[in-house]
């Protein structure tokens, strides 16, 4: 496939890709010992002054687990993420199936509304969203939480979905109508079964985000409703009495739980397609 | 009443042809969604404009507009716009020029692609804290970064590169990649190879080609991801606490919103915080948008769907 594939390029190109290796790599290298001088240290017993630390232990993610809560910090993560990831999907596929279908009059100011979310910086409206959700009685609940982090997930759920709407042909829908299927008959039989490795795709995607997202969480969350991001702030933020091994595992916790999801996103997409184009 | 009839007429009936006006059944999917946005983003920001024009505690006589004026006519607190956008622009310039060649050249197929972009995606799941304590150590006095640098006679001390400006710089960049890699690689792969061929038949060298036929094409991917990795950068607020100088250089303008609200519990002086902004913030995106409808408006052909 590739000698095929590649003959024509070859002429066409003058040839090398070495640059992509080397710019690569040299980003590869960087993160990977970022990463690896964390991790080192969350099983070092300690290190001083040397390459490698001058022995290993789990201790200190037992201690992790024990003093952080760790356990139940993740429970509330895979909560919130699983919430905030079903309820953008119930409420952003109909709108994007809508947006990819209908051509209406107001249709592109509608998008930019929906769109909008994504445009400012989550703290602008989080803090008046934070102070309407505590006269609410909602701040720092758990619900407050999934609340607040719907905000920017759903946006993001209708951009990325859109496309995978307009790739399914009409004429399907066309065909199920002539035979007497009502709209709801029709996007329950034939057009959520096409889209559902999209809408699966799309979820994964919102999970890593909703994983990665701080402010809103850090601006509505109590002590009972902190994700890991947040809880990882605090532990770093208070870091003086702390040790920074023990920190290390947690922050390693939090991006193994986001890379198990981004990988399976990965697996499922091509990376190509989760970004966002619209028709405009 | 009107409504669900309307959804509810069958094959038969062309669009839009009862009554001559619009339909307005196939807008009732989006009504949930419409009404999220307008209660949880549209009111809270409307809210937040009308909590700043009513200043509290020594500003409430100041007048509707006193926490404006108390937050530009105070140096410090106007410094951290500043302090914002000298972060915000560079990152976002560098990550643009960085994954731009990458994101071009991998539309078309390499040896070890899936590789080479889960590589360059990866980061995206380190987390800003992750990134912070990882940084702390790496480039840290005894950390490996230095110790290179020491081996190698590059520096007889070590480099400070965390608990300042550079810090922040460093992790920005390295977290703000990822996505800016995706939007552009997304658009790249849109953009019809027989175009650029095209150019090259008709005797354009790189140069030409680049100018005047590829850059144009991607205009619109290089303003997505420019507007959204400013809107990432520009509300950076982790890492300017755990890797820069919280109390001088890096005191960004998120973070000035956040303590006048939860350290001094001012909300309606940080809401004015926030409307600044979020009033820079979409100055910036319109300045990209119109930029970019300057460079080029029209179809890139096919596209992927």
């Amino acid at each position: 496939m590739s000698a095929v594939a590649r003959a024509p390029r070859a002429r066409t190109d003058g040839g090398s890709s070495w640059w992509v290796y080397a710019a690569v790599a040299a980003f590869a290298l960087l993160v990977a010992g970022i990463f690896l001088s964390a991790f080192l240290n969350s099983i070092a017993s300690s290190w001083f002054g040397g390459w490698l630390p001058d022995g290993y232990t789990m201790r200190w993610y037992r201690f992790a687990l024990a003093e952080f809560n760790l356990g139940y910090v993740l429970w509330v993560t895979v909560v919130v993420g699983v919430s905030v990831t079903v309820l953008s999907l119930i409420l952003g596929v109909p709108a994007a199936y809508v947006l990819a279908r209908h051509a209406f009059p107001g249709r592109a100011p509608l998008l930019l509304l929906l769109v909008l979310p994504m445009l400012v910086p989550p703290i602008t409206y989080g803090i008046p969203l934070a102070a309407m959700l505590y006269a609410a009685h909602l701040g720092g609940s758990l619900a407050g939480v999934i609340v607040v982090n719907i905000v920017p997930a759903l946006p993001f759920a209708v951009l990325i979905m859109t496309p995978f709407f307009e790739q399914i042909d009409p004429n399907l829908e066309r065909a199920a109508r002539t035979l007497g299927a009502g709209p709801v008959q029709v996007f329950r039989r034939v057009l959520l079964p096409i889209a559902l490795p999209g809408v699966l795709a799309a979820g994964l995607l919102i999970l890593v985000r909703a994983i990665a997202l701080f402010e809103l969480t850090f601006l509505v969350s109590g002590a009972r409703s902190q994700t890991l991001v947040v809880a990882l702030y605090y532990t770093a933020f208070a870091a003086g009495n702390r040790p920074a091994q023990a920190i290390d595992a947690m922050a390693v916790v939090y991006m193994v739980t986001g890379l198990v999801v981004l990988l399976a996103a990965l697996r499922f997409i091509n990376p190509v397609n989760m970004v966002i184009r619209v028709r405009q | 009443m009107q409504r669900a009839a309307g959804a509810r007429v069958g094959p038969g009936t062309a669009p839009r042809a009862r009554r001559g006006g619009l339909r307005w059944g196939p807008l009732v999917p989006i009504a949930p969604a419409l009404l999220v946005v307008l209660v949880l983003f549209v009111y809270p920001f409307a809210y937040g404009l009308a909590l700043s024009l009513h200043p509290i505690g020594a500003l409430a006589r100041g007048g509707m507009l006193a926490n404006y004026a108390a937050f530009f006519g105070t140096p410090w607190e106007r410094a951290s716009i500043w302090n914002t956008l000298r972060l915000a622009v560079p990152v976002s310039a560098l990550d643009l020029a960085l994954a731009l060649p990458l994101a071009y050249r991998l539309r078309r197929p390499l040896p070890g692609q899936r590789l080479i972009t889960a590589l360059l995606v990866i980061p995206m799941t380190l987390g800003t804290v992750l990134l912070a304590e990882g940084m702390i150590e790496f480039f840290g006095p005894a950390g490996w970064a230095n110790k290179a640098l020491l081996a190698l006679h590059l520096v007889r001390m070590p480099v400070q590169f965390v608990h300042n400006y550079t810090g922040v710089f460093i992790s920005l960049a390295i977290a703000d990649f990822p996505a800016v890699f995706l939007v552009l690689l997304g658009y790249a792969s849109g953009v019809d190879p027989r175009l650029e061929q095209a150019a090259r038949t008709l005797g354009a060298g790189w140069w030409a080609r680049l100018r005047r036929v590829t850059l144009p094409l991607l205009a619109p991917g290089i303003a997505a991801a420019a507007a959204l990795s400013f809107v990432a950068t520009f509300s950076v607020f982790p890492s300017a606490v755990l890797v820069g100088e919280p109390a001088g250089s890096t005191r960004v303008i998120a973070l000035a919103a956040w303590q006048a609200a939860y350290e001094q519990f001012d909300y309606p002086r940080a809401s004015a915080i926030a409307m600044v902004m979020a009033a820079i913030e979409l100055v910036f995106v319109a300045l990209v948008l119109a930029a970019r409808n300057r460079a080029y408006r029209g179809p890139t052909i096919g596209g992927r769907g």
